[in-house]
């Protein structure tokens, strides 16, 4: 649409001339910014996108749902409006991020054909001209491509559409060649033999991250992501990255994270050449450590930390939140943080487990403020021996308005066998305003 | 001796289980008193003293420094080889009853434990369901303490390995359901090795699954803690949680059981005396009177 008609149809209309060497340098900045977070292969693909290669990276992001949904949201926190697909081949990924309407897509691996068997033919990143001679003949979705007969398609068209199908379905490699800036710390060895037992890996390993530590204490740097990029030769490429909680330039704990997941690495035919790139780095000085004589010295566990976050477990620190709703009153943390030197205030005794839902149990109890005489939890009915409350917790009105009135008044119930727990009436017993009046039993104390 | 104590305690559960009674196998006269009595040996006899010195060093420990934490409650640190719980050495605890599948009591019981050690614990599991305000009442501080939450069984069992010869923390605990015989002897050996003490925290999806804890295992101690009616106060109210600690099985020692109250606010225990009005208890004296 020509500008002096759309300036007809809408009025006080702004028009900002199009900036494609400026776009061009934004999407390469977002290249880098990704590299450096997301994964080790990234590249820019086409004016309007990026291409990254997730195998191998996605465990420091908790797997790619969370990868894939955490990096649209820091996008859309940027001012960026991102969509983001992952699927088996760069064809596919390309295609189903441009064509779904979803924010997000993942295809799980093998599925391709029947996730973009509908999909329109613009999606083969074809010439615009091969695209209209293709609908004149009436061919619309790819899957009527994928079904002619290649002969005469080469014939009219050339072999651009049989290769974009190919590469599609995956039948032909399309290797991503990872955008490179001269400031990262990378060394890189090459075999004269292709090697593949996993401890002639490992020696390597070792001798690339001795001598990337080495660059590092030149550069006063430390690692906190540790790429190593497995070039194979079939011409394939596999990476596997580390993740640190704290910059580390000691080659012991670095060559331990990278030699650790040895067994992922599909050696094929052979490896050719091992590269270890320190893809986000940090200023790291050489810090005394006083030897102490007085006082014991506490272990540091970043090490650990390190070690069991790249193997895919979740770890965390507990931290108070000032909040009296018991879901609402701890936070995690970083399991790396400085200590935050504070326990919960609270002096009522609290449940050991604590139900993430609290569940509905049939109770017997005098209004407005007594404990319950009787309840019955998981089909089993059970007698109150004794009983403390109620401990009233009114809802955090000056977050949440809806919650200007509700409150909970929670008991903590004994039965006969001794075994205690923690239920609450929602609302207070005499105002159906404040909340249901139907009993929960939100936690089991020991 | 060990294969005595482990089938003493066996054959003493499962009778319960079936009949709701005790079949003693051992004298009667050790359980007489308010407090229950254990037989106390090692250091008292020295020619038991050397012969357990002597295959101490047949063992291969000689050289390594024993430590232990005790309980510092004499009755039950007499329980324990040592005098407390051994580091450098796994310890199983479950619950009894609803405990089997909540593990509440028996989590407090560890918290208090870790929170005596010195130095960071790291607890992994795959229910995450803990309710940290509690385990921070029971004395464990949150800075000292990196959960590990993770997705399967094994997972955990590789992340207490992994915890356990790190060799810089004084404590690791695991959420297991399963414990076979060979995971258990890779953590105790990881936990000789460092000198970190392995517990393990075991609890079943139901209830009729908890008779997997007779299974032996590579662990030096098996506890159940089950709760019992708490302490009475002069009002109306809860007192102070009271629970039936059995050790139910000890390396080189003799099984025991002892009501306790629930840790305080340094993860401290205490022994109570023996309350009258437990079931169990109850059928056992009626059968010693008549």
């Amino acid at each position: 649409m020509p500008a002096s008609k759309a300036q007809a149809m809408v009025a006080d209309l702004l028009v900002i001339d199009a900036g494609p060497t400026d776009d061009a340098s934004a999407l390469w900045r977002l290249a880098l910014w990704t590299l450096r977070h997301y994964s080790p292969v990234v590249a820019v693909d086409g004016v309007d996108g990026l291409v990254m290669d997730t195998d191998g990276a996605d465990h420091l992001h908790g797997g790619e749902e969370l990868l894939l949904s955490g990096l649209v949201n820091r996008m859309r926190s940027h001012g960026l409006t991102a969509r983001a697909a992952i699927a088996d081949t760069w064809g596919a990924a390309h295609a189903l991020a441009r064509l779904r309407a979803a924010e997000t897509t993942i295809v799980p691996g093998g599925d391709v054909t029947k996730a973009v068997i509908d999909l329109p033919i613009v999606a083969l990143r074809l010439a615009a001209e091969t695209i209209q001679g293709l609908r004149v003949l009436g061919i619309d979705t790819v899957g009527q491509l994928a079904a002619m007969p290649r002969a005469p398609l080469a014939l009219r068209f050339g072999p651009e559409p049989a290769r974009r199908l190919d590469q599609m379905f995956g039948r032909v490699a399309e290797p991503i060649e990872p955008i490179r800036t001269p400031d990262l710390v990378e060394v890189s060895k090459n075999f004269a033999e292709p090697i593949g037992a996993p401890e002639t890996i490992a020696r390597y390993v070792h001798r690339l991250v001795e001598q990337l530590a080495a660059r590092l204490a030149q550069e006063g740097l430390g690692a906190l992501r540790c790429d190593l990029i497995i070039h194979r030769v079939d011409n394939t490429r596999q990476h596997l990255r580390a993740g640190l909680a704290k910059p580390v330039r000691d080659p012991a704990r670095l060559s331990k994270l990278l030699c650790d997941r040895i067994e992922s690495i599909a050696p094929g035919f052979g490896i050719e050449k091992l590269a270890v790139v320190a893809i986000l780095t940090e200023p790291l000085a050489e810090r005394q450590v006083a030897s102490s004589l007085i006082e014991e010295a506490v272990a540091d566990i970043t090490p650990l930390v390190d070690i069991l976050g790249n193997r895919g477990h979740r770890l965390f620190r507990v931290a108070p939140v000032a909040s009296d709703v018991p879901e609402r009153s701890v936070r995690r943390i970083s399991a790396a943080a400085p200590d935050i030197g504070q326990a919960w205030a609270a002096k009522w005794p609290r449940p050991s487990r604590l139900l993430a839902n609290p569940e509905r149990i049939e109770v017997i109890a005098l209004l407005p403020d007594q404990p319950p005489a009787v309840f019955t939890w998981r089909g089993k009915r059970r007698k109150v021996m004794r009983a403390d409350g109620p401990e009233r917790i009114f809802g955090e009105w000056w977050l949440r308005p809806r919650e200007f009135q509700a409150v909970r008044d929670y008991f903590v119930v004994e039965d006969e066998l001794g075994e205690r727990y923690w239920v609450y009436r929602a609302g207070d017993g005499v105002d159906p305003e404040t909340g249901s009046h139907l009993w929960f039993l939100h936690g089991v104390f020991g | 001796m060990v294969g005595n104590a482990l089938w003493g305690g066996l054959t003493r559960r499962h009778a319960r289980n079936k009949k709701g009674t005790y079949q003693l196998e051992e004298p009667l006269e050790t359980r007489e008193g308010s407090a229950i009595s254990v037989v106390s040996k090692p250091a008292l006899n020295p020619v038991l003293a050397e012969l357990r010195a002597r295959i101490g060093q047949l063992e291969g420990g000689a050289a390594r420094t024993q430590s232990v934490l005790p309980f510092a409650v004499p009755e039950m640190d007499r329980a324990l080889p040592g005098g407390g719980l051994a580091f450098g050495a796994l310890h199983e605890i479950a619950g009894g009853g609803g405990g089997t599948v909540d593990g509440a009591a028996a989590a407090l019981f560890v918290a208090g434990i870790a929170a005596r050690t010195r130095g960071k614990v790291l607890w992994c599991m795959t229910r995450p369901d803990l309710f940290f305000p509690a385990i921070s009442q029971a004395g464990l501080h949150p800075d000292r303490v990196v959960w590990c939450e993770s997705d399967k069984e094994e997972e955990v069992l590789s992340a207490m390995e992994a915890g356990l010869s790190f060799g810089g923390l004084s404590a690791v605990v695991g959420e297991l359901v399963r414990l076979p015989m060979n995971a258990s002897r890779r953590l105790q050996l990881a936990a000789e090795k460092s000198g970190s003490m392995g517990i393990v925290l075991r609890r079943w999806r139901r209830q009729s699954e908890a008779s997997d804890y007779g299974q032996p295992t590579a662990s030096a101690t098996r506890w159940r803690i089950s709760t019992l009616p708490s302490e009475r106060l002069p009002v109306a109210g809860v007192g102070r949680a009271r629970w039936l600690a059995e050790l139910m099985r000890v390396k080189a020692g003799e099984c025991a059981e002892f009501e306790i109250g629930a840790p305080d606010a340094k993860g401290r225990v205490c022994l109570l005396p023996v309350s009258g009005g437990r079931p169990d208890q109850a059928a056992h004296l009626r059968r010693l009177a008549g």
